[in-house]
């Protein structure tokens, strides 16, 4: 599956591959070669394939010999651009606040004048050459890797481990090196690997112009400019040899830059498999009394069995808690229920039935936003913070319900009144970030509430929460609860949430279901299965028997 | 249990973000001791500035008023080798072990960093490294591991190790347990309640749970808004509260005795 993925990357290697050997062996064999003169401006035949230019020479054998010089210019100019550019870059965030500001700007500055206006002027400087050419890259590239360096070294600087160092008094040079520096290799790399691409190029792009090699060197640049008295001509084969060189080696150094890019994120390697349940109609036979009645569900990843035969019910108006740890099993458990798995995850089970809606078959999306109503963890990241509420609030009314614009706000109005959301029509006008974490989650319960559904599923509703705004949201769902008969289903780490909240309680650990129980029962003493057990002997509590007052 | 003159003493402590109109009070006339040997917690909800503190506290915010002294040495005003050596004397254990612990670098390598900042030789010091780890309960052999092939725990361990290693007179734990699960989070609080003893630690411990400090400390304050609104021994606080935001905190912990989330009859909020 990887090998495939980074074909790429074998194909950009084998091809720098040839291009090196080239630039190692031409200038060997075919100097002499190349240095005879023939016929001028001769057509490509047997002796020349390629043809001779306006001296004599062959130019298959001058582009061939003129890749060692070409590569090694590209080389020494992207080594210029890469070393003063990352120690540019992370050599900022060492710096104290304010001078690391004016550093920053300036860069910006540099980035914003255009590369190769800065290489010509430094070129004019230095006068026409090799050496200047490829200092006047070098120097062109500083800012733009400069910049990037930055960018990452930001990122890793922010993190814990470089903090921690900086307060166990080791030297910010020690810290580039040993922490910053490692933890952006990756991303350096494929860097390099394209500013060598673009490298190529401005140096073919000097020489070409007049302003890098010199006669009698020649490169594939110098080899273009003269080619091109030959193409106004009509003689364009001249221009074949360097031209298709640059285009190989320029392919070469992308694609080995992507293909390291690809094998440097291991999202990219996975491949994205449907995640569809095999069986598409429930077969078990179904359990009386329950709303919601699942029997047998697993769900497995990449042959690893994540949840291991599961079975419950939810009874019309109940409130079910499933509590674990994390790696238990419990959001997967809920998510399959919700026919929300991710992508990759194949779930199976006898039986798994909502009311009369069999949701192991195919569901229509405006049915299923109907029938359950998700409530998330985090009610910073559930909302699109560009938007304002009322537009998030009124989607699935407006798509799934297909009521008018006013409608579906008269009846978000009431549901966030439902929720006792001060102020409703005020915060429909609101962005996400001018409301706190609790009434951001008030919210999402409200649009919960308004398709009214059969069914809500909360996962870790109040774990983003302050326990003083926790309590206030459990308060908040429990009443709901008793007032309009909504069946819930709770996931949470918490158990002390889901004994306060539930009705009945189901402890999940490592995929399967170890203990189902009333929530009055959720007790050292009444618990059967030692993991439960274990579970609230871990779970720190405030009660008046541990005080010594 | 403690001798006479504080290890931490934060004098009428002031720290805001921002300038001239934009300014926001973090922190408000925080005067905390901590003796020497024993463990404070500090309790608060979001926004009550308790992480603040602990970054003051470790010289990583600047105050705008007040003082924090640390073994007698004024921490926003030590410069130069004096800071370096100040900033040795207290340790922060971070709270995310995920991003505490560099991942290209082995266990080995993060500790010996701690023990040498220069040269972090593992050879060097392995010896005490394992002893430190074997302290932490931590095999020997986590020395040539990375922190990917540890379990949140386990790290949380290493980073424990890792603030001790220096013998710090102070160790700030923000929020260590947070990002644990409970039966790891029970584990870890066990070590601490541990260690706190076998090494006579002068602890601040951060947290935002009442439940989860109840067990580790003598004495807790408790920050609302940027000020302290109670501080006392940890069981008068626990068992009578004085403050009114005290007693809510304490109310709104699942199973609490005074927790109650059935519907009544109110009006709108």
């Amino acid at each position: 599956m990887s090998r495939r993925r980074n074909l790429g990357l074998v194909l950009g290697l084998s091809l720098l591959g040839v291009v090196v050997v080239i630039a190692v062996l031409a200038p060997i064999l075919f100097k002499t070669g190349a240095d005879e003169l023939g016929q001028r401006f001769a057509p490509p035949s047997a002796d020349h394939w390629l043809g001779t230019d306006a001296a004599g020479h062959d130019v298959l054998l001058r582009s061939l010999v003129a890749t060692r010089l070409t590569l090694l210019m590209t080389v020494a100019a992207t080594a210029i651009a890469v070393a003063l550019g990352v120690l540019l870059g992370t050599s900022v965030w060492l710096m104290p606040r304010r001078l690391r500001e004016l550093c920053l700007r300036a860069i910006d500055a540099m980035v914003a004048f255009p590369g190769l206006l800065l290489a010509l002027v430094v070129a004019a400087v230095l006068g026409a050459g090799g050496s200047s050419a490829v200092i006047a890259i070098g120097v062109a590239g500083i800012p733009y890797f400069a910049r990037l360096t930055g960018n990452l070294a930001a990122k890793v600087s922010q993190r814990e481990f470089v903090s921690t160092a900086r307060l166990l008094g080791v030297s910010p040079v020690r810290i580039a090196f040993r922490h910053l520096l490692p933890n952006m290799s990756e991303p350096l790399l494929v860097l390099s690997a394209s500013t060598f691409a673009g490298t190529l190029t401005a140096i073919s792009a000097l020489s070409f112009v007049g302003l890098g090699v010199q006669s009698p060197s020649y490169d594939w640049g110098k080899l273009l400019n003269e080619a091109l008295p030959s193409l106004l001509a009509d003689r364009p084969f001249q221009l074949v040899g360097p031209a298709v060189l640059i285009v190989v080696t320029g392919l070469a150094a992308v694609l080995i830059g992507d293909g390291l890019a690809a094998a440097a994120n291991p999202r990219a390697a996975r491949t994205a498999a449907g995640g569809a349940s095999t069986r598409r109609t429930s077969q078990g036979t179904p359990r009386d009394g329950y709303l919601v009645d699942v029997q047998e569900l697993s769900i497995e990843y990449d042959g690893k069995q994540l949840v291991k035969g599961i079975s419950f019910g939810i009874r019309q108006g109940e409130i079910l808690g499933i509590v674990g740890e994390s790696g238990s099993g419990k959001t997967l458990t809920a998510m399959a229920l919700a026919q929300l798995l991710p992508d990759g995850l194949i779930s199976n089970a006898t039986r798994m039935t909502l009311g009369d809606l069999d949701l192991l078959g195919p569901v229509p999306p405006g049915l299923m936003a109907q029938t359950v109503g998700l409530v998330y963890q985090d009610p910073g990241s559930t909302f699109n913070p560009a938007l304002r509420m009322g537009t998030q609030l009124t989607e699935v009314l407006r798509t799934h319900r297909r009521l008018g614009a006013q409608a579906a706000r008269r009846r978000i109005i009431d549901a966030l009144g439902t929720v006792r959301l001060s102020k409703p029509e005020q915060r429909m006008k609101q962005h996400p970030h001018e409301l706190s974490g609790g009434m951001r989650q008030r919210a999402m319960i409200a649009a919960a509430l308004a398709t009214e559904p059969r069914l809500i599923i909360a996962d870790e509703p109040t774990t983003a929460l302050d326990v003083t705004v926790q309590a206030e949201i459990l308060r908040e769902l429990k009443r709901l609860n008793s007032e309009f008969g909504t069946s819930i289903m709770v996931i949470s780490h918490d158990i002390g949430v889901v004994r306060a909240l539930c009705h009945r309680v189901i402890v999940m650990y490592q995929g399967k279901a170890v203990e189902e129980i009333e929530a009055a029962h959720l007790t050292v003493a009444s618990a059967q299965h030692s993991y439960t057990k274990a579970l609230l002997e871990a779970t720190p509590e405030l009660t008046l028997e541990n005080s010594h007052g | 249990m403690a001798d006479d003159a504080p290890v931490i003493e934060v004098r009428d402590l002031e720290v805001s973000y921002g300038w001239g109109r934009s300014t926001t009070r973090v922190l408000h006339g925080i005067t905390i001791d901590v003796a020497k040997g024993t463990t404070v917690a500090v309790v608060g909800e979001s926004g009550s500035g308790k992480s603040t503190l602990a970054k003051t506290l470790v010289g990583a915010v600047r105050p705008s008023a007040g003082s924090v002294t640390i073994g007698g040495i004024d921490v926003t005003a030590a410069r130069g080798a004096r800071r370096t050596a100040m900033r040795r004397k207290v340790q922060m254990i971070p709270q995310d072990p995920y991003s505490s612990l560099d991942p290209r670098r082995t266990i080995g390598d993060a500790l010996a960093e701690a023990v040498d900042p220069r040269r972090a030789k593992v050879t060097r010091h392995a010896d005490e490294i394992v002893s430190w780890l074997e302290t932490v309960r931590m095999p020997a052999d986590t020395l040539h591991r990375y922190p990917h092939e540890l379990s949140g725990g386990q790290r949380q361990r290493v980073a424990i190790a890792r603030g001790l290693i220096v013998r710090p007179e102070v160790v700030i734990a923000d929020e260590i347990t947070s990002a644990l699960d409970v039966s790891v989070q029970a584990e870890i609080l066990r070590l601490i309640a541990r260690l706190r003893v076998e090494l006579g630690l002068t602890m601040v411990f951060i947290s935002h749970n009442l439940a989860v400090v109840r067990q580790i400390s003598d004495e807790v304050v408790v920050l609302y808004r940027g000020e302290v609104v109670e501080h006392g021994p940890a069981d008068q606080v626990y068992d009578d509260p004085q403050h009114e935001y005290t007693r809510t905190l304490l109310n709104a912990v699942p199973g609490a005795p005074g927790f109650d989330i059935e519907p009544r009859r109110r009006e709108v909020a």
